[in-house]
C-alpha cells in the first residue's frame, strides 16, 4: 500500500429486507424501523431504512479484505445518507498514509447514484 | 435523568459478553462478509462489538426511534475471537445541544471500553447519537 493508491472497489449484493431482518437478530439492533414498513412510515419515512451499523459491516468487511480481520486496529464512519432495501452499495478507499508498519484508509461506501451514504476511514497493519 | 451536561461522566455497570462462534457467524452472514477466520472464531467482524447491547446511562427511558446514529468510531487493541468473555463498561463523554437540517437536537458521545479477564483492554467504541 502507497500513500494515494486508489484500490480495488468492494462491490455489495443489493440490500434485501431479509438481510434486515438477519441484521436485527445478529446484531440486536430490534428498532422496528429497519424491520418494519409500517414502524417506519409512522416516522415519516417511506418505508424500513437499513441499519447504519450495516453499511459500517460493508466497510468493516472491506477493510478486513484488504488487510485481515485481525490486522484492523480502527474502524471510524459517519453516517451521512440512509439506505434502503434495493439499493447497491459500492465500498471503495484511498489510502491517505503509509507509517510505522500501519495504513490509514479513507474509504467510504456509495449507492447506485454515486452517493456517498456512509464515510469514514480505517487504520490497518500492513506486513 | 435529564439529557443534558449533567450526565457527562456518568458511567454503566460493567457488564459481561461471552463471544460465541455462531453469534460471530450469523453477523458475519447479515454483512454478507464470507472471510474465513469467522468461521473459525479466530476474529469476529470489526463491527461485532454492536451487539454487545447494554443500556447507555440516562438513555434507557428514550424511544429509540427518536435516536440518530450519526457517527461511530472501533478501536481494537487486538482482534476479538470465539470464547473471549468481555467485560464493557458505558460512559457518557459529552453530551451538546446543537442546531441541524432536522431542528435543534441533544449530541450525545456514549463510549464503551471492553477488556478481557485479564484487565487487559480489547475494543473501545465511540458512538455520536442525536437525539430528536
Amino acid at each position: 500500500m502507497k500513500a494515494g493508491q486508489e484500490l480495488q472497489p468492494l462491490r455489495k449484493d443489493p440490500v434485501t429486507k431479509v438481510q434486515l431482518v438477519k441484521y436485527a437478530g445478529a446484531s440486536g439492533d430490534y428498532n422496528l424501523i429497519h424491520t418494519d414498513d409500517e414502524t417506519a412510515r409512522r416516522m415519516g419515512l417511506e418505508g424500513v431504512i437499513a441499519h447504519g451499523m450495516l453499511s459500517m459491516g460493508f466497510l468493516g468487511e472491506y477493510a478486513a479484505s484488504l488487510a485481515g480481520p485481525q490486522k484492523v486496529r480502527r474502524l471510524k464512519v459517519r453516517f451521512a445518507a440512509m439506505v434502503r432495501p434495493g439499493d447497491e452499495l459500492t465500498c471503495r478507499g484511498i489510502v491517505r498514509e503509509v507509517a510505522g508498519g500501519r495504513a490509514v484508509i479513507e474509504m467510504w461506501a456509495e449507492n447506485q447514484e454515486g452517493e456517498k451514504v456512509t464515510t469514514g476511514e480505517a487504520e490497518v497493519e500492513i506486513g | 435523568m435529564a439529557l443534558d451536561s449533567s450526565l457527562i461522566g456518568a458511567s454503566s455497570d460493567p457488564v459481561v459478553f461471552e463471544v460465541e462462534k455462531g453469534a460471530i457467524v450469523k453477523l458475519a452472514q447479515a454483512i454478507g462478509d464470507r472471510h474465513p477466520d469467522y468461521r473459525d472464531g479466530v476474529a469476529a467482524p470489526p463491527t461485532f462489538p454492536t451487539s454487545f447491547r447494554m443500556a447507555i446511562p440516562g438513555l434507557a427511558d428514550v424511544d429509540p426511534a427518536r435516536f440518530l446514529h450519526g457517527e461511530q468510531e472501533y478501536e481494537y487493541a487486538r482482534p476479538i475471537r470465539a470464547g473471549d468473555r468481555i467485560t464493557c463498561v458505558a460512559r457518557i463523554a459529552n453530551v451538546t445541544e446543537k442546531d441541524t437540517r432536522v431542528g435543534r437536537a441533544t449530541f450525545v458521545v456514549a463510549e464503551i471500553d471492553g477488556r478481557d479477564e485479564a484487565g487487559e483492554p480489547v475494543f473501545t467504541g465511540r458512538a455520536t447519537l442525536l437525539v430528536r
